[in-house]
């Protein structure tokens, strides 16, 4: 679960000082679905990026599951990252040399995995998310909507806790989106996870439980009974 | 995967690759070329004073030449020659010839001894070099003509083609000289020590060196060069100052440069010379060529009056292209190869810095992903040395080319031991002075031409994958401490 507290981000560029986020207090329970919308520039991914371990606040609490993550070290951090969050760009983010096997392997380097076993978990990976046949192909070779999924892949193989997506369908058309969004639902409730995602897509936004709005940093969250 | 992604990665960016790889391997080639071919001056230079010296020699003890006139037996006085003038019509052919101290006073044999034992000295053998001039051919008298045309024997003696002055009313006319000069020289050598002085420089390719029995025997080896043009072979006999020797063997000089034309057991060159208990040069060999220096002290300490010429010494008195080329070599050669080892390390560095600002994104994810910073600069580095390394080879390859291509072409260089070595110069003796020559203020000068050449050692190629290395080590360091300054935010910021 995630409890912010006054969260505050602010940048500085030469005298100017702007505020990404403004005092933000949200409560994420373990296992929601939580859908971030709002204008460009209003802070929607400097939240993201605080909710993935990625920045530090300047000022605030961000508590995961009792830690927070805003007096984490360096080292502790890059564990949070690489253990309990999963985060799905996009751009995809995918690394062109590598395969879309290795690709997904990139997750489980840091924790350590076998060879072997990582590349069992990361065929199964790309199974799930209907690239079983894919596996040796570079992202070169793939459509922007497989490419995602490999990213999704990528972000669940570890089996996270948390799942941040950055405007997980803005690269792609249509029917990609509704593909893509599609396997993150079933993913979503199928392995239990707390979801979080930043998306400009109105159709998206619609269907989210749980709805928070960014403007000039300061956040409005809107239950949706409907959805 | 550390290796997958670096294998994938240097062969996605061939292209960079092969340019910081190209700029590395460029310095290495360039040291890999001033290293060889320094190497080749030095053996050069070896080889220059191993014509003088022979094999195994360290240093020479000698007596420095006195001003002219306060020689010894005759020397610092030039040779004369009287020839008595023949009638007109005679064709008799008369000779002469002076056997000469060459270059240095003489050493008591003595002192060979009191070398030997001093402190540190291996081994010392005498030598005595000594020029030979012979003048033969015909002088006539000019005939004294008298007005009325008939002939009397005039006063003129071989003088100037036209005779001079006769008698009253005439003139002398006719008379002259004609006559050839051979000058050469002789080394008298130690038969019982043959493994140190000059002869050690030439091999013997036909015939037979000296034995020890034959420390006053009339026998001589000639220098191969000498033999061809006089037409000597084994077995044939060659004349000095009315003694006959015969010629036991031809000896090649490893240079092509022998240090004497004859050589002759030291006791026959004595009495050839007068010189009864003489040596030139002493030939010493140090125990221990670290104590060089300290052997040379103790010489000069203990034996007043002579002086020590190590082979350090020698070579500062070479000149010539070899000691340009050898002083080029060394400054401008050197330096060039440091400046463009710097210049390529730092275009290497800059242009791996340069594709990690390229790939923020991909490290940003990475990073993002859990990777720590220590593990992406490590690939950054792997990636680096890589290039380096096939730089190194590049390099290596490049620089051996550099170097078979010189030794190839072998440049000639020529080393000249002027007028510093003089008084000074171990060795036999110049060749220098020709015939009519100041004999008695002879100096040791005398001109080399060796050729180049740019051998590799093992050294060099470890110095050269060392830089390879090092190299690919500096550029990853600038990479790596550009990739693990990123933050996994501002990584994923920047490309939005």
């Amino acid at each position: 679960m995630y409890e912010l507290r006054g969260v505050t981000k602010r940048y500085t560029r030469g005298k100017d000082t702007v505020n990404a986020l403004d005092g933000i207090d949200l409560t994420i329970p373990d296992g929601d679905r939580l859908v971030i919308q709002g204008p460009t520039g209003g802070g929607k991914s400097t939240l993201l990026q605080m909710l993935g371990a990625l920045d530090r606040p300047t000022s605030g609490e961000i508590v995961l599951d009792g830690t927070d993550l805003a007096t984490l070290s360096e080292a502790r951090l890059t564990r949070v990252r690489s253990e309990t969050i999963g985060i799905v760009f996009q751009s995809f983010n995918l690394i062109p040399t590598l395969t879309a096997q290795e690709n997904v392997e990139t997750a489980l380097v840091p924790l350590g995995v076998k060879t072997k076993e990582r590349r069992e978990r990361a065929a199964e990976a790309l199974a799930s998310v209907g690239l079983g046949e894919r596996l040796g192909h570079l992202p070169g070779e793939m459509s922007g909507g497989q490419q995602q999924r490999v990213a999704i892949a990528r972000a669940l193989v570890k089996q996270p806790k948390v799942l941040l997506a950055d405007e997980p369908t803005g690269n792609l058309d249509e029917s990609m989106r509704d593909e893509i969004m599609e396997v993150l639902e079933r993913m979503w409730k199928e392995l239990g996870l707390t979801f979080v995602m930043v998306t400009h897509d109105s159709a998206i936004a619609k269907k989210a439980p749980r709805l928070a709005t960014i403007r000039k940093g300061r956040i409005t969250i809107r239950e949706n009974a409907s959805a | 995967m550390f290796f997958t992604y670096l294998r994938r990665e240097l062969r996605r960016r061939r292209k960079a690759a092969l340019v910081v790889a190209s700029g590395l391997a460029l310095g290495i080639a360039l040291v890999i070329v001033v290293n060889s071919v320094s190497s080749g001056m030095s053996k050069a230079q070896d080889k220059v004073l191993e014509s003088l010296y022979g094999l195994g020699t360290d240093m020479t003890v000698t007596k420095a030449a006195a001003a002219a006139g306060d020689g010894e037996g005759g020397q610092g006085e030039r040779p004369r020659f009287q020839f008595d003038a023949q009638d007109g019509d005679s064709d008799e052919e008369q000779s002469s010839d002076r056997v000469m101290v060459q270059g240095f006073q003489t050493l008591a044999s003595s002192t060979v001894g009191k070398v030997a034992d001093q402190s540190g000295v291996a081994d010392a053998v005498g030598g005595l070099s000594l020029q030979v001039m012979k003048v033969s051919g015909q002088f006539t008298r000019g005939q004294f003509q008298q007005g009325g045309g008939g002939q009397t024997q005039g006063q003129g003696q071989g003088g100037a083609p036209s005779g001079g002055t006769g008698g009253q009313g005439g003139e002398v006319q006719g008379g002259g000289a004609n006559f050839d000069v051979n000058s050469y020289s002789v080394y008298g050598t130690d038969v019982t020590k043959t493994g140190l002085g000059p002869l050690t420089s030439s091999k013997i390719t036909s015939g037979r060196t000296f034995k020890t029995s034959e420390t006053n025997a009339k026998v001589a080896v000639v220098d191969s060069a000498y033999a061809k043009e006089k037409e000597l072979k084994t077995g044939s006999t060659v004349t000095i100052s009315d003694t006959e020797f015969t010629v036991i063997g031809i000896a090649t000089a490893d240079s092509g440069d022998a240090a004497a034309n004859l050589y002759i057991p030291l006791a026959r060159a004595q009495t050839l010379g007068d010189v009864k208990n003489k040596v030139t040069t002493i030939y010493v060999q140090a125990a221990d060529s670290q104590k060089i220096d300290s052997v040379k002290s103790a010489i000069q300490k203990n034996i007043s009056g002579t002086t020590v010429t190590t082979s350090a010494d020698l070579a500062d008195t070479v000149s010539g292209s070899l000691s340009t080329a050898s002083s080029l070599a060394t400054s401008v050669g050197t330096w060039l190869s440091i400046l463009v080892l710097i210049a390529a390390f730092l275009v290497a560095g800059l242009l791996t810095s340069s594709a990690v600002s390229r790939r923020v994104r991909e490290f940003g994810t990475l990073k993002a992903l859990g990777w720590k910073s220590g593990r992406v600069t490590r690939q950054v580095v792997g990636e680096a040395v890589v290039n380096g390394l096939v730089g190194g080879v590049l390099g290596i390859a490049l620089g051996l080319a550099g170097a078979y291509a010189v030794t190839a072409v072998s440049p000639s260089l020529q080393a000249e031991l002027g007028a510093a070595a003089s008084g000074s110069g171990g060795g036999p003796g110049g060749m220098g002075g020709g015939p009519g020559g100041g004999m008695g203020r002879q100096t040791a000068s005398r001109t080399l031409e060796v050729a180049l050449t740019a051998p590799v050692s093992l050294t060099t190629i470890a110095l050269a994958v060392v830089l390879a290395v090092a190299g690919g080590l500096i550029a990853g360091g600038f990479g790596g401490w550009r990739a693990s300054r990123l933050r996994p935010a501002d990584a994923l910021r920047r490309v939005e």
